[in-house]
């Protein structure tokens, strides 16, 4: 437990106009500490740009379907006059590009790629921030619980992180989504496909947040103010979701911004195999399974969604790793 | 020391009962929960567009119509003691260890992944060597100057590195170095027939795996020597006038790297599971494809091979990593 601090007589009477009597005539401004964080955040210019691109892709994907509208495309119209019927590559080279298929179009369908790449980045987007608030919401009630009640509460809810760390995730991620194909809870098609991969993605990482937000809740159950909480009657569930969540939002929100590229990659890495998102639905990591069969003689159809990726998941990387030098100036 | 062992070993244990025990929840409890009937569950297990008698024969065979505690025991009797199946006019044994039995290929699903276990092992051997190598010394050139040229340098390709979905550069690779520029051979060759030629075909998917994970490994390096310099050892080896190499090498490193071995160890017993992407991008025919090929043909049991022998594989890295620690760390309590 903390010792109160021993003042003396000599410190108490120092006033605090003596001190900023050097500063008159400026405006003395108050800092929030969301204020330093966001000033230390502005002057991070990489990752400015990282959130600028990411708060752009959201809204791209959140209009997806109007943007469509507007250029005049459509994802799942086929342009079999734009295919060369002997290679069924696209005709004209440069993968198709044209004024009306600025991107160009798939080969052997001709389907548009820009339409696609759009239709791509919502799925992509809602699977990764479902799954990652799945994550976050099982992460910390866990990681909270464990480290304020500690003792065998603890090391239950810690060797359950441990194990789920040594799964073998990919596999059975890969297991899951094959043996729920069929359909499950009465779903079907796409929101069943969507709905298999945010559980499957979000159940399996919440351990990596669990442990960060036990190991802050450590440290934040010794403080004062849960000790005065506590000392005014308050009982377990209002000190863990009043008095300690709030501050661990700056954690939780770092390492969220950090878990959506990884969940977007693992989306399109189960799309890629065949068990994520299905055709006809356009999706990311679909087109680049696709592209497999044609990326000797049409790259172009690879580079688009591979591109895609990158972007998507580099903006959002250089956006949490420039919101945790801001909001965790430790971990520099 | 020996009791310390025992506990690791029983540890060990349970983890793979655990592991086990989540493999059949999700192969056959997790889809009889998400409504589907025994005969759908049945139908998965034996490929695309089965008969009847078939679809009765696997139910029967796997006792899928059984209670789920009854499922449960055949499962790890099966692996443990093997099983037999009755197949209408013949019966099969599947022997000991019965990782499953494809009941589309008529094939026992462990001989399949020892054939295949040796390109699995050469993919995941040479790309460990070349992210370990190639992160760990990214990472130390990185702390030892922060903020410098090399440190933005090679953090932003790091960054980047993170950033790249594998079967995106996998493709590039191939495209770019097997296709345009063929320097490298296509065809897998094993180690013992021409060493050479398997080091050459396997080249652009070791380089492909291990841009992504040296990039972690950089980054992981990297935070962990800052953290370590830092330390009063350190200073107290300068102090004692040793050659910056030595305090670099032998006192920093040193510390640094025990969390990393952990990370290792856990990596490689994952990869050993099945590279599933590189492997599928680069065609080779090692465990993961197995699973792949599993998902493609409809024909559950080989992915519910290749899961098991994941688990196992995990399990077992961990367990290493744990003995080496108490060897290597004195900092280790052993009681």
């Amino acid at each position: 437990m903390t010792a109160p601090i021993e003042t003396t007589g000599a410190q108490a009477e120092v006033q605090p106009e003596a001190v900023l009597a050097g500063t008159k005539g400026q405006q003395i401004e108050g800092r929030s500490l969301g204020r330093i964080a966001w000033n230390r955040f502005k002057r991070d210019k990489i990752a400015v740009a990282g959130g600028v691109v990411v708060i752009l892709l959201i809204l791209i994907a959140a209009l997806a379907r109007p943007l469509q509208h507007l250029f005049g495309l459509d994802p799942n119209t086929f342009h079999q006059d734009l295919i060369d019927p002997t290679s069924s590559l696209p005709k004209g080279g440069l993968g198709g590009m044209s004024g009306d298929h600025p991107l160009g179009v798939e080969p052997k369908f001709g389907r548009d790629i820009l339409a696609r790449i759009l239709e791509g980045s919502w799925v992509s987007l809602v699977v990764a921030f479902g799954a990652t608030v799945l994550s976050n919401v099982i992460g910390a009630i866990l990681g909270v619980v464990a480290g304020y009640y500690g003792g065998r509460v603890d090391s239950v809810i810690s060797r359950m992180m441990d194990t789920f760390l040594a799964f073998p995730l990919l596999l059975f991620a890969i297991s899951i989504s094959a043996t729920l194909q069929g359909g499950a809870f009465g779903l079907n098609g796409l929101p069943l496909h969507i709905c298999v991969l945010i559980f499957v993605i979000g159940f399996f990482n919440w351990p990596y947040l669990g442990r960060i937000v036990r190991g802050q809740t450590l440290a934040l159950r010794e403080r004062e103010f849960v000790d005065a909480a506590r000392g005014m009657g308050a009982r377990g569930p209002y000190i863990l979701f009043r008095e300690l969540m709030p501050n661990l939002v700056a954690p939780i929100i770092v390492y969220s911004t950090l878990l959506i590229p990884t969940n977007i990659i693992f989306e399109a890495s189960l799309s890629f195999l065949g068990v994520g998102i299905q055709p006809p639905q356009a999706s990311w990591g679909g087109m680049l399974n696709q592209a497999v069969d044609y990326f000797q003689v049409d790259p172009q159809y690879m580079i688009v969604p591979g591109l895609a990726i990158f972007v998507t998941v580099l903006a959002f990387n250089l956006l949490g790793d420039g919101l945790r030098d801001a909001l965790d100036p430790r971990s520099r | 020391m020996i009791s310390y062992i025992i506990r690791r070993l029983i540890a060990a244990v349970i983890l793979l009962l655990v592991v086990t025990a989540v493999t059949f929840c999700i192969f056959f409890l997790l889809p009889r929960i998400a409504g589907q009937s025994a005969d759908q569950l049945a139908q998965q297990y034996i490929g695309k567009s089965p008969s009847a008698a078939d679809i009765a024969a696997v139910k029967h065979n796997l006792g899928l119509d059984e209670p789920v505690y009854i499922q449960y025991w055949h499962f790890i009797k099966g692996i443990f003691a093997g099983s037999t199946y009755d197949l209408g006019p013949t019966t099969v044994h599947c022997n000991a260890p019965c990782f499953g039995y494809s009941f589309k290929n008529h094939v026992a699903v462990w001989p399949e992944l020892t054939d295949r276990l040796p390109i699995t092992l050469s993919l995941a051997a040479g790309a460990a060597v070349i992210w370990l190598v190639s992160g760990v010394t990214v990472g130390v050139i990185s702390a030892l100057k922060p903020g410098s040229f090399f440190d933005r340098a090679f953090m932003g390709v790091a960054l980047a590195g993170v950033s790249l979905p594998i079967f995106f550069t996998g493709q590039l690779a191939l495209l770019v170095f097997t296709y345009q520029i063929p320097i490298f051979g296509r065809t897998y060759v094993p180690l013992t027939e021409n060493p050479a030629q398997w080091a050459n075909t396997l080249f652009p998917a070791w380089c492909s795996l291990a841009l992504l994970y040296s990039a972690i490994y950089a980054r992981l390096t990297r935070s962990g020597m800052l953290e370590t310099m830092n330390e009063d050892f350190i200073r107290t080896a300068r102090a004692k006038g040793l050659r910056e190499r030595t305090v670099v090498g032998r006192h920093g490193l040193r510390a640094a790297l025990t969390p990393i071995v952990t990370v290792f160890g856990m990596d490689v017993g994952l990869l050993l599971g099945g590279a599933v992407i590189t492997e599928n991008v680069f065609s080779l025919h090692g465990i993961g494809e197995y699973a792949v090929q599993g998902i493609t043909d409809n024909d559950l049991p080989k992915v519910l091979g290749v899961t098991l022998l994941a688990a196992f594989f995990v399990v077992f890295c961990n367990l290493l990593v744990d003995l080496l620690y108490a060897a290597a760390d004195p900092r280790v309590r052993l009681s």
